[in-house]
């Protein structure tokens, strides 16, 4: 292979990158129509792979949000057919590490969450987990024996929190169950407008 | 190859992945019996998230599994196509959701009993994910990084229940007690050995024993909380995760394979 072809090569795979990006910004979750998956942190990347035949493919990372949430897959359909369609040919590769957080989702993402009526994960759950993970090099259970507690008989950081109500922004509200529609959130009700509501959980 | 290149490298053995994964999909499965069928809607979708997650963190498991085993394994193979004595799940999952001496139709499923359980299971992978997110397996460490953000919320559910139950009303006590006594002598099961654990331990880094006061810890804080008493541990331990299980199980598989063993490669 001679450096100019090489070379431009390079270019078009630039613009193939570019072009998908561009592509995928118009993907939204499949369960909260309202936001991208670029806002919500599950499209890590798109970049350029070595393909198993020696060609040099599109490769479009996603990290999943839980184990076992059931829109990952439509997430990969939804991908490959975008691309799909407008001729381009890549992979989707799925990264587990490191683990999806809540504090991936954009600001813009987290107001689209509240006018959509569903209250935005409070941020830090990143900086939470990473507290407790380097404690527990020490000693496994302090950190978690102290959430379990906390959550018991004083109120934990996730309670303490309060989470306004997306429909009239009280801060009088209060939780109905810690697991919701979906795996990432938990049902709340406002206690002034009576209200229903989910709330996406700092995860 | 350096030492630490080769700690990195250094493979589990299969049958601790398929172990772990065990567990995560038999219980997954028995809470997805809930479905449909909960006391209030919102526990029905609590323990489907709870199922959806572990059924999840057993895909994982199963796909690391399939790959270090070849031969045309997969997720599917591994979950759909092996038999009671291959499974490798501690006994404590694969009961049903019953008090001892219940009849086993589905009018008579105890919430105490499987509440109970989550939180004792729970309680336990709090710990044993918190330990095998440091191992020098990249992909068991990112499992085990995202299972912990996961059972951290079932410890809190479930724990919470224990507390409304064993602090609640005579008849929630007693149902919540007559749970604990039922379902703690299974819990020894998970301090005994098994040889893929100690081949596992060398690499990761986690010997089970060491994680016993911790759990004791969790479980008997919880259990003062609850007004609940524990139970003197004894008698018959169990050996599931030696492939010797109870006469639960079998059912159980029957069920859930049942598809995929009428239609193989079917899709949808």
């Amino acid at each position: 292979m001679t450096t100019a072809t090489s070379a431009s090569s390079t270019v078009l795979q630039q613009s193939a990158v570019e072009k998908a990006w561009a592509l995928l910004e118009s993907l939204t979750d499949p369960e909260i129509p309202v936001v991208t998956l670029r806002e919500l942190g599950i499209l890590r990347d798109v970049r350029t792979a070595v393909a198993q035949d020696g060609t040099e493919q599109l490769e479009v990372v996603i990290t999943p949000t839980y184990s076992g949430c059931p829109a990952m897959g439509q997430i990969e359909d939804d991908v490959h057919n975008l691309l799909q369609a407008h001729g381009l040919k890549g992979k989707v590769k799925t990264q587990l590490a490191p683990a999806w957080t809540t504090d991936w989702i954009t600001p813009e993402a987290k107001e689209k969450l509240r006018a959509y009526g569903i209250a935005p994960p409070h941020s830090g759950a990143d900086h939470d987990c990473q507290t407790q993970s380097g404690k527990a090099n020490g000693s496994g259970a302090s950190s978690i024996i102290q959430f379990a507690a906390r959550s018991a008989s004083n109120p934990g950081r996730h309670e303490q929190l309060a989470v306004p109500c997306p429909q009239c922004n009280s801060h009088n509200t209060t939780e109905t169950s810690h697991f919701g529609s979906t795996a990432c959130k938990a049902l709340y009700r406002c206690l002034d407008c009576m209200e229903p509501f989910d709330y996406f959980k700092p995860y | 190859m350096s030492d630490a290149q080769a700690t990195m490298n250094a493979t589990l053995p299969v049958d601790y992945l398929l172990h772990l994964a065990d567990n995560a999909l038999v219980l997954g499965q028995r809470n997805a019996e809930w479905c449909g069928h909960g006391p209030i809607l919102e526990e029905d979708i609590a323990l489907s998230n709870n199922s959806l997650d572990l059924v999840g963190q057993a895909r994982l498991l199963y796909q690391e599994a399939a790959a270090q085993m070849g031969n045309g394994a997969t997720e599917d193979t591994l979950a759909f196509f092996r038999d009671v004595p291959d499974f490798k799940n501690y006994t404590l999952l694969e009961l049903p959701h019953h008090s001892p001496l219940a009849a086993t139709s589905a009018s008579e499923r105890d919430f105490a009993t499987t509440l109970v359980r989550n939180f004792l299971y729970s309680a336990l992978m709090v710990l044993v994910w918190d330990k095998l997110q440091h191992a020098p397996q990249e992909q068991l460490a990112a499992i085990a990084a995202k299972s912990l953000k996961e059972v951290r919320y079932h410890l809190r559910h479930s724990r919470d229940w224990l507390l409304r139950m064993g602090d609640g009303t005579a008849e929630s006590h007693g149902r919540a007690q007559a749970a604990v006594n039922h379902l703690m002598p299974y819990t020894q099961e998970f301090w005994t050995s098994s040889d893929y654990e100690t081949a596992a331990a060398k690499s990761t880094g986690l010997d089970m024993a060491s994680l016993q006061n911790d759990w004791n810890q969790i479980v008997d804080q919880a259990l003062a909380e609850a007004t609940l008493k524990r139970p003197a541990a004894g008698g018959f331990v169990p050996t599931g995760k030696h492939s010797v299980h109870s006469e639960h199980l079998g059912f159980m598989l029957a069920e859930m394979q049942s598809l995929p063993r009428a239609h193989p490669n079917a899709t949808w």
